[in-house]
């Protein structure tokens, strides 16, 4: 199985390592569809998959990317898909079925300006919203956010890793900053590894949904004698549909809770200099990174400054926020949108202190200088 | 008070591949949804495929629900998604066989990218058309194969489109295998979806069916029965015919037939070729 993996320092884009990273957690399928700028991840795929005796195949568009993403998983591979902004929303249908049928995969948004086609080759962090509520209906979703190429790798390990110990489809929202900065990776001799959860009971058992006392049902894959049904429909523990407000009631809060009572174990955060200090700077993805530089800057001129990374976007850690917020004036939120994850810390920080956004429309990053001024003045 | 007898019902012929504890179906009375699940489930027994492998992937439509009710591991995906699916289930695992089971509407409208590019990449996958010449379960609205000047809900003057000839569509896209039966061929269209469960590539079946509810109603054409003795009339068998040349007008004749056998390799078949060259090269 280790065949083929790469182990060692290696010098090498985000692109890259996410795609050597879902190698690495054991992925075997990758369908997707070229698109910048995460097509380098799908190219690396293309290469490296039939080395590794696994599957790499290119779709009619992203629609069918997720879908056939579904089928595998079902198949008992691993399987991910990458895209950005166009085909993320054409994702949007079949993450869906995913989450409603609880399948385990990946797929990672490398994310570029938009609205529409936007701006191809340039960042935005414009779908982070999108990634919590961009399926239509009630759910709970696990989002990751690197900001770097190294955390981009360990990230898509970690997402395999959710998506099997929870059933469910997990998003790496990385952005095209990231995706093609070209950094130190190092990739260990070995990395984490969730099992999938397989059922105890022997096949010719109807109860592909019966969930444990986790909330999370076991998986019997395709073609392994249970006689599995699997529906997008509203569904019982057979998994037959039963569409009636009762079954609704039991299963949407059912796949909710699964995730919102893990959060202790889902979410991930990296803080710097947060005890004593004054002004936090709370941020993900590539503008985690000029936040943090600007954290120093503050430091240097004596204001107390302190970093919050969001390593998990979702579900949002909202008892850290508001944990942090009763002992801080202010939260800076520096994101290339025009106010997403700034909404989701103001709503945690219940009012106990200040949020100031940093906005930038895509295409670009702010200078640390901006975020900056924001510190300089929360700190007044 | 005298005791009733007890009674007990009869097994379905079925039994064995159906999940009877869902029984009865959504299907309406002289539908031919049930006509075709039949002589899919004759042509399993007859194709000798190990049934614990082979997985049945349905759409959203009435002829969708069919994945619901049969004892194999089974797959209902979301509207015109299902081959996609079956894409990514049999590549994962090629010892499935997969087999999509599914309406008009849900393959050739929304699904009619995924159709062609299947067909095109000789996916090894055998896809049931169930064509009923509209939208039943939303209310008979006018679809990808009403017959031009045909009424629906949503054409209550007649159909001004040109609906795809399904067989044509199929053979031209690359499928390996084309036939098309009406559910009064019930013997033939077992042979058929025998062949075609048995054919290595992508292979395609358009089943032929009355919708005595919407379609049938909106345009006179009578109940189930009458759309039988319809098909006995209005349809010629004509095998290896060119598929250009069986399109269907409103009430016009059916050409049914086998019109397509051919040998192509499959993807899986190019995939091997290159594993085996990968093989030969130092890496």
């Amino acid at each position: 199985m280790s065949e083929g993996i790469l182990r060692g320092e290696f010098f090498m884009s985000g692109d890259i390592a996410c795609a050597e990273g879902a190698l690495s957690a054991g992925c075997r399928f990758f369908a997707g569809y070229p698109i910048t700028p995460a097509t380098e991840i799908a190219e690396r795929m293309a290469e490296r998959m039939p080395r590794v005796g696994g599957v790499y195949i290119q779709m009619e568009d992203e629609i069918a990317s997720m879908n056939a993403v579904l089928g595998a998983s079902w198949g008992g591979l691993r399987a991910m898909t990458a895209t950005s902004g166009p085909g993320f929303s054409l994702m949007m249908e079949n993450l869906g079925l995913g989450i409603m049928t609880e399948t385990p995969c990946v797929l990672v948004n490398v994310q570029r300006g938009g609205p529409s086609t936007g701006l191809p080759t340039l960042v935005g962090q414009g779908d982070m919203m999108q990634a919590r509520w961009g399926t239509h209906g009630v759910y709970e979703i696990i989002a990751l956010s690197p900001t770097s190429p190294q955390e981009f790798f360990d990230l898509t390990v970690r997402a395999f890793n959710l998506a099997e110990k929870y059933r469910t489809p997990v998003l790496v929202m990385a952005d095209e900053i990231v995706g093609h900065m070209t950094e130190r990776v190092v990739i260990p001799e070995e990395v984490p590894y969730f099992p999938r959860r397989k059922p105890n009971f022997p096949p010719g058992d109807h109860s592909s949904f019966q969930p444990g006392e986790d909330l999370i049902p076991p998986m019997a894959n395709a073609g392994e004698g249970y006689h599995i049904h699997v529906t997008g429909l509203t569904h019982d523990e057979r998994g037959y549909p039963a569409t009636d407000e009762v079954t609704q009631e039991r299963l949407v809060r059912r796949l909710v809770e699964k995730i919102r009572g893990h959060k202790k174990d889902i979410i991930m955060l990296e803080e710097k200099g947060v005890e004593g200090a004054e002004v936090i700077v709370c941020s993900y993805g590539i503008s985690a990174r000029v936040g943090l530089w600007a954290v120093e800057l503050a430091r240097r001129e004596g204001i107390k400054a302190g970093m919050l990374k969001l390593l998990t976007v979702w579900p949002f850690p909202e008892e850290r926020i508001r944990e942090v917020a009763s002992k801080v004036k202010a939260f800076v939120v520096p994101e290339i949108n025009y106010g997403q994850i700034a909404l989701e810390v103001e709503r945690a920080a219940c009012g106990r202190a200040e949020v100031i956004p940093v906005n930038h429309m895509g295409g670009g990053l702010y200078e640390p200088e901006d975020i900056l001024k924001a510190i300089r003045k929360a700190a007044r | 008070m005298s005791q009733r007898p007890t009674v007990v019902p009869p097994k379905h012929p079925r039994e064995s591949l159906l999940r009877e504890e869902r029984l009865p179906h959504i299907w309406c009375s002289g539908c031919g949804i049930g006509t075709a699940l039949n002589c899919f489930i004759g042509a399993l027994e007859k194709s000798g495929l190990p049934l614990d492998k082979v997985v049945i992937v349905s759409g959203i439509g009435c002829t969708g629900r069919a994945a619901g009710y049969i004892r194999l591991d089974s797959f209902h995906t979301t509207h015109g998604r299902a081959i996609p699916f079956a894409t990514g289930l049999r590549l994962a695992n090629p010892e499935l066989k997969v087999v999509i089971f599914s309406g008009d509407g849900d393959l050739i409208a929304i699904g009619g990218n995924h159709f062609i590019h299947a067909a095109r990449r000789n996916i090894d996958m055998t896809v049931v058309c169930v064509n009923n010449f509209n939208y039943g379960m939303t209310g008979g609205q006018v679809g990808p194969t009403t017959p031009a000047m045909a009424k629906t809900a949503t054409s209550p003057y007649g159909n001004s489109e040109h609906p795809f000839n399904l067989p044509y569509l199929a053979a031209a896209s690359g499928a390996v295998y084309v036939a098309r039966w009406t559910t009064l061929h019930v013997r033939r269209l077992e042979r058929s979806l025998t062949e075609a469960l048995l054919k290595e590539g992508f292979s395609f079946v358009e089943v032929i069916s009355p919708c005595p509810t919407y379609f049938d109603r909106m345009n006179r054409l009578g109940e189930g029965l009458d759309m039988m003795k319809f098909y006995r009339e209005s349809s010629e068998i004509v095998h290896g015919l060119d598929p250009r040349k069986v399109d269907i007008d409103l009430g016009g004749k059916i050409i049914v037939g086998k019109f397509i056998d051919i040998e192509k390799p499959t993807y899986l078949d190019f995939q091997r070729e290159i594993q085996a060259r990968m093989e030969g090269e130092p890496s």
